[in-house]
């Protein structure tokens, strides 16, 4: 189970990977997770070379180490998990450090930490380097349906102004000395929500009101169009063409 | 909850891709008759709503907490397909924004907490409304029946697309009972801030439930003396189709490319089912299944001797039946509604009739004091 989401993963800059169209650089990543999931988890070397390329687009975006490192708490649900995988599969049992595991249980949880820390690397790695409304709009570009991507759009644009909703209904509950304990504190939790709800869905009425009054007609304007070059394109795509030349480098 | 790169096969991401796509193309179908053209900033509110509630945290007890998943509240709130879209947005965002869940988990993640929530949450919701008094205390035990159902339904889905993508072997009923058990106990806490929260908005707009439209009375016009007008149905605008086509079309290119060129690279190695069960030592006493004899037995195409290419050919065949299967059941839903819709449109425009009585009564209702 995650926590809140609090950090905003967007870290301004003006480099190259900055720079790129943000569809080049969703398809780049999409590509590479694809082919980092695809590899066989007993290639222990090329881990470590899709490792490096990551760690190459992190220097070259200028993202500093300690940035990534903090945002990667999200894993730790799962990092607990794997870790809890060698005592709980079958298969031929080893004793490493003195504890029994089991070999295959041991490959497992080397697997899902490997593949999932460069997945969280890689996603971070884009949301650290596009503007979330930019992301939005390469996803548009890939042909994702425009309701779609008008939903993210305004949950987006809204999320802090509900999350700051949230915030001050419970300073409010805490200031009048609420302190959820146990399961009969659920209705006062649940009371919020429904207010939140409530709160929410009329702020929701509202903005449709006022785009109306400003001639909106179900669509969007796109006000700046990000076309990428075949330049741009191709420096995309040496990520994910580096990746698959280490996958199937191991291959052939 | 967030499955992240890595925890599933490719075949099964794809997979749970492919299904996750179909489910948003329903629903953005569905969405547009709930909400008509105030979809995208109502969806995007509502997706704010449940991406913050799921930050709310209630105490399960034994100094443990837990978090809502959301997908069975926002179908009763804002209907099934609203929902879905919702769930299935705040998903995308916490994985592309956040880095929460990977990114070829996405239709996995989608899947599981979305489609398997709202569907499970909504249909028990329904399912146990129709039993119970239409009324407050109704509608907050059904919500309650329904969220509690859909938190360890999800558990148990994700169970079985371990047994069978998973990339470790682990007993699935060891699996199953460690992740039934402890999400049965989510599963409650769930369903009581669900008809909780439920039963607050009902109490406060109950026009905003639309899991208790039924509850309310439309109001009526009438004239003075007290009869009845029947008032014009306002029409929803027509769903635009040709803006979804290339998204589809292109998702199922990368499907049958990454079934084919995919599995045409895949390991041999047994799965983890099939390890279990050597390891048991029951798969030397195994019959074979009913349909091992079929073309397509073991992911290979009988008669190509190429092993590779008979598992890529194997791939594409399996995406090409589950596009028939998924197809099929949406092309029997839209056909379903458009002929809703030829018989509303029809009874609306009959001639004449219609439109004297509507001038009738609006003079009769002007004119009366």
């Amino acid at each position: 189970m995650a926590a809140g989401h609090i950090h905003r993963l967007h870290s301004p800059g003006d480099t190259t990977i900055h720079r790129l169209p943000p569809q080049c650089k969703l398809a780049s990543m999409i590509a590479f997770t694809l082919v980092v999931v695809a590899t066989d988890p007993t290639r222990f070397p090329a881990f470590g070379l899709y490792a490096l390329l990551l760690a190459t687009v992190a220097v070259a975006a200028r993202i500093p180490p300690a940035f990534l490192a903090r945002r990667m708490v999200v894993e730790v649900p799962f990092v607990i998990f794997a870790l809890a995988l060698p005592f709980l599969a079958q298969g031929d049992r080893l004793i490493v450090l003195g504890l029994e595991m089991s070999a295959d249980g041991l490959l497992a949880a080397w697997n899902i930490l490997a593949k999932a820390t460069l997945g969280v690397i890689a996603s971070i790695l884009l949301a650290a380097t596009t503007e979330p409304r930019a992301l939005l709009l390469g996803a548009q570009r890939m042909r994702l349906p425009a309701p779609l991507t008008q939903i993210a759009a305004f949950m987006l644009r809204y999320l802090d102004v509900i999350v700051d909703e949230m915030r001050r209904m419970r300073i409010a509950r805490e200031s009048r000395g609420f302190v959820a304990r146990d399961l009969r504190h659920l209705p006062v939790v649940a009371r919020s929500a429904g207010a939140l709800f409530i709160r929410s869905y009329e702020r929701g009425e509202r903005v449709h009101l006022a785009m109306l009054s400003r001639g909106y007609t179900g669509t969007m304007p796109i006000i700046h169009d990000v076309r990428g070059t075949a330049a741009q394109w191709a420096l995309a795509a040496m990520l994910p063409t580096a990746a698959a030349a280490v996958l199937l480098g191991g291959l052939l | 909850m967030h499955v992240p790169d890595g925890f599933f096969t490719v075949a099964l991401s794809v997979a749970g891709a492919a299904v996750a796509a179909g489910g948003i193309a329903v629903c953005l179908r569905g969405a547009r008759r709930e909400l008509d053209e105030r979809m995208a900033p109502m969806a995007g509110l509502v997706a704010a709503f449940v991406f913050a509630a799921q930050m709310l945290n209630f105490p399960v007890g034994a100094g443990t907490s837990g978090h809502l998943l959301g997908g069975a509240l926002a179908a009763i709130l804002v209907g099934p397909y609203t929902g879905f879209l919702c769930v299935a947005v705040v998903i995308a965002v916490q994985a592309l924004f956040f880095a929460d869940g990977g990114l070829t988990a996405l239709g996995i993640n989608i899947t599981l907490m979305g489609l398997v929530t709202v569907l499970m949450g909504y249909g028990t919701f329904r399912a146990a409304g129709a039993i119970l008094p239409r009324s407050r205390t109704g509608i907050g035990v059904a919500a309650f029946v329904g969220a509690a159902v859909s938190v360890p339904a999800s558990a148990l889905v994700f169970t079985a697309m371990y047994a069978i993508g998973g990339t470790s072997s682990i007993d699935p009923l060891k699996v199953a009972l460690a992740m039934g058990g402890v999400h049965v106990i989510i599963g409650l806490g769930e369903g009581a801030i669900t008809a909780l929260t439920v039963t607050t908005v009902l109490a406060v707009r109950p026009d905003l439930v639309y899991g208790a439209r039924g509850l309310i009375r439309r109001a009526q016009l009438r004239t003075a003396s007290g009869e009845p007008v029947p008032v014009a149905q306002h029409r929803t605008g027509r769903a635009e189709t040709s803006k979804a086509r290339p998204f589809l079309l292109g998702g199922v290119a990368a499907a049958a490319v990454l079934a084919g060129v995919v599995s045409f690279y895949a390991s041999a190695s047994p799965d983890g089912l099939e390890r279990v069960a050597s390891d048991l030592g029951f798969l030397s006493q195994a019959k074979d299944h009913p349909l091992a004899g079929s073309p397509l037995a073991d992911y290979s195409v009988e008669g190509v001797e190429d092993e590779r290419l008979s598992a890529g050919l194997a791939g594409l065949l399996g995406v090409g039946a589950s596009l028939l299967v998924g197809g099929g059941v949406a092309w029997l839903v839209h056909r379903r509604e458009r002929r809703r819709r030829l018989a509303q449109t029809s009874a609306e425009a009959r001639p004449g009739e219609q439109q004297t009585t509507e001038s009738a009564t609006t003079e009769s209702v002007t004119t009366e004091p």
